[in-house]
């Protein structure tokens, strides 16, 4: 392809992820090393009803409209958002290191800093969701597969349908079932013969009703994707592997799982991304007592009475990051078969 | 005495059709706000005006949504209907224009003390009051033989014969969902041990007290009665408790007693059962353990004039003293309109008015103390922390997000 001809082609492309991709990077990384400007305050006489006038302190908002407009973009801050205690806490996590004791102590205090709260539940359920998800979806997809072609199109639809629920719906619904006087929350009550038992109440039981949700919530994503795979499944295959006397299980581990590991490495990759990010269902199960993640950060950052859009960016910042690290071995490995090929 | 009735009938007719006249527009009128029954009646006034579009955005999630939907250049909302906690934020970022010149020219029927007033600048027109305060079973409580608690001592002590006698398992009700909910209800019972949120006159925390401590080891108290799910519930869900006849004693929003029977599925025990009284006192001090709030409306200042005087003119609309005319009106809330009259559900506002409830405060920094304790409490409610810790945490979360804001150094 000649170098005029790649370009006009490329173009479009190009120009789209400038404008998507790169922009909203560039953006958020400068809005992270950006802060607003030191407050002017002043002391002002405000009347309200009921109360009468008291002397209050307020924003100076001519002293603050000059400073704006001399540097729009704030002050300078350089790394101080992503150090402070919101994001990665360097100070409070050296201190918590000199003074304890033990791992223990150490984790134990570290756990208290919302980042690394955060992290701790994200990391646990990135990984518990994502290879059940894998595992169920193939299951499903295995079965389907199976079944008679009359039922498989109703089995398909039904299965498909916790992938349609919107999300936050989705968890909701979730939400008031397990309910101490929801249907499965009562249920689970009969099951353990305890009927103050709650899991809204109980840090480890949030956090298993969370996955759940998760796994529910995404099987179908990897079910669709192992089902379409196996269409494309060589039945000549198959068939050599049961004259050989294959079992069914053997069939499975030595046939279609190696004809399904593209997608595999696929359904992984999205679901690391998406499960690292989770969001949702921490909104929906009222989880944030008990459950914390980055993305939830943003949103509760953006969301109180007076908005923090530093943090907020540094914390949007610190996802890419981790989504980068995450996916790091993947990319690795498919850059590795990619220069093999070559 | 019969013509007589027929022509007040008559004048208020009058009345009624001209201020229908009166309100016609020339320009778009766009309000974001909370969303309860009254601020839907104000909504719905100002959506009567012809002449231009009205329309309304009210949600939960208002103040989401109303700072960056008036900070555009024009604004997409003309007006945000806001109280006393939200009109900082929408101050700290100056989108909302002083209102003395429409004032002057429109608010005619307005009363002095509507007039919000910072710096010398009417800012807000304030419309109704609110304050949370005691909602309880006064059947439950005659059958106990005792009255309503002042003190929330003694809220513990009627929840424990509750118990005991077995009627309830967990009697009290809260708002304690983790969040803006459960810093709010520690708002409460600091304010009520005599505490300051800030060293005076400066942006420096000042949580981690007695005062503080006190209010934690109370709220704790208070849990030990409620549905083991507390960190989960917000108002709506607490309610919803009350309704179903779960629980007999809670701290609430006056601008909910009028609707807490009304709703579909009340059972007739909590119909007839329902009563009102004024917030309850704590650990022996005098200022009851509540905050006293107004809730107004605003006009964006990224708006043409034109816009800015429809808005004005259509949310006075909303607010007209004729309004109060309707019975279900006049109870929704405690109205700073003139001509009103205390209904029973207004019993608890103005009982906290009375009793000299603090206002919550009005501080460019509130917000981010008010998230800091919503984030750090839960921890301690569950039992995972002390209360020097989980102040300390509130502290150090406060902290870092001032001086993000530039309000500490």
């Amino acid at each position: 392809m000649r170098h005029s001809t790649f370009f006009w082609f490329f173009l479009p492309t190009g120009a789209a992820m400038l404008l998507f991709i790169a922009f909203p990077l560039v953006s958020v990384v400068l809005q992270s090393i950006y802060a607003p400007h030191p407050a002017v305050l002043i002391e002002v006489e405000n009347c309200t009803p009921l109360v009468g006038c008291t002397t209050e302190t307020t924003i100076d908002q001519d002293a603050t409209r000059e400073l704006r407009e001399r540097e729009p973009l704030g002050r300078f801050v350089g790394l101080e958002i992503f150090f402070d205690r919101g994001h990665l806490a360097i100070t409070e996590a050296r201190e918590a290191w000199s003074s304890s004791q033990s791992w223990g102590e150490y984790f134990d205090k570290l756990g208290n800093l919302p980042f690394y709260r955060a992290m701790a539940f994200t990391l646990t359920f990135t990984f518990v969701v994502s290879p059940l998800v894998i595992l169920l979806g193939l299951i499903i997809a295995l079965t389907v597969n199976a079944l008679n072609e009359r039922l498989r199109g109703l089995v398909i639809f039904f299965s498909l349908l916790p992938f349609v629920v919107t999300p936050l719906i989705g968890s909701l619904v979730l939400f008031w079932m397990i309910d101490s006087r929801g249907i499965l929350g009562s249920f689970i009550q009969f099951l353990a013969g305890d009927p103050s038992l709650s899991l809204k109440a109980s840090t480890g039981l949030m956090w298993v009703s969370i996955i759940v949700y998760g796994v529910w919530h995404a099987a179908p994503f990897a079910f669709v994707i192992f089902y379409a795979g196996l269409q494309t499944l060589p039945q000549d295959q198959v068939e050599a592997a049961q004259i050989d006397g294959a079992t069914r299980l053997q069939q499975v581990r030595y046939v279609i799982v190696p004809h399904l590991m593209p997608l595999v490495t696929f359904v992984a990759l999205i679901q690391l991304m998406d499960n690292f990010r989770v969001f949702e269902p921490i909104v929906g199960f009222n989880a944030q007592a008990h459950a914390q993640t980055l993305s939830w950060f943003i949103f509760n950052d953006l969301g109180g009475e007076t908005r923090q859009l530093s943090s907020a960016s540094a914390s949007s910042v610190l996802t890419i990051i981790g989504v980068a690290i995450l996916l790091s071995p993947v990319l690795v490995r498919t850059w590795r078969d990619f220069k093999g090929k070559v | 005495m019969f013509l007589k009735k027929i022509a007040l009938a008559g004048t208020f007719a009058a009345l009624a059709s001209t201020t229908a006249y009166a309100c016609e527009i020339g320009a778009r009128v766009s309000i974001v706000g909370n969303e309860f029954p009254a601020i839907q009646t104000v909504g719905a006034g100002a959506q009567e005006c012809s002449g231009a579009e009205v329309t309304t955005n009210l949600t939960a999630d208002h103040q989401k949504i109303n700072v960056p939907g008036m900070q555009g250049n024009p604004a997409e909302y003309t007006s945000a209907i806001i109280a006393n906690s939200s009109i900082v934020a929408l101050m700290n970022e100056d989108v909302i224009r002083p209102l003395d010149d429409l004032v002057a020219k429109y608010g005619g029927g307005l009363q002095k003390s509507q007039l919000i007033t910072i710096n010398g600048n009417i800012m807000a027109v304030a419309f109704m009051a609110n304050a949370q305060h005691l909602m309880y079973r006064k059947d439950i409580l005659a059958d106990l033989g005792v009255e309503p608690p002042k003190t929330y001592e003694e809220m513990l002590d009627i929840a424990k014969m509750i118990r005991d006698k077995g009627i309830m398992e967990n009697p009290i009700g809260g708002a304690y969902a983790a969040g803006w909910n459960l810093a709010q209800e520690f708002n409460n019972m600091f304010l009520g041990y005599g505490g300051a949120h800030f060293k005076p006159g400066t942006a420096e925390p000042n949580v981690n007290s007695e005062a503080g401590i006190n209010a934690l080891n109370m709220m704790k108290a208070l849990s030990e009665y409620m549905n083991p799910d507390f960190l989960t519930h917000d108002s709506n869900a607490t309610n919803a408790e009350y309704r179903a006849g779960n629980i007999a004693l809670l701290n609430m929003w006056g601008s909910r007693a009028a609707t807490q029977t009304t709703a579909e599925g009340v059972t007739d025990a909590v119909k007839a059962g329902h009563a009102v009284a004024g917030p309850m006192t704590v650990g022996g001090g005098d200022t009851p353990a509540s905050t006293l709030w107004w809730d107004g409306w605003t006009v964006a200042k990224n708006i043409s004039d034109e816009e800015a005087e429809a808005t004005f003119v259509a949310m006075m609309n909303g607010i007209r003293p004729d309004i109060l005319q309707d019975p279900e009106v006049a109870k929704q809330a405690v109205w700073l309109i003139e001509g009103y009259q205390p209904t029973e559900a207004a019993v608890g506002v103005f009982e906290a008015a009375k009793m000299g409830t603090t206002p919550y405060p009005m501080l460019p920094y509130m917000g981010l103390m008010h998230t800091a304790l919503g984030n750090e409490l839960a921890d301690f409610m569950q039992g995972k922390e002390s209360a020097e810790q989980a102040l300390a945490d509130v502290e150090a979360a406060y902290v870092a997000a001032a001086k993000e804001k530039g309000f500490l150094q």
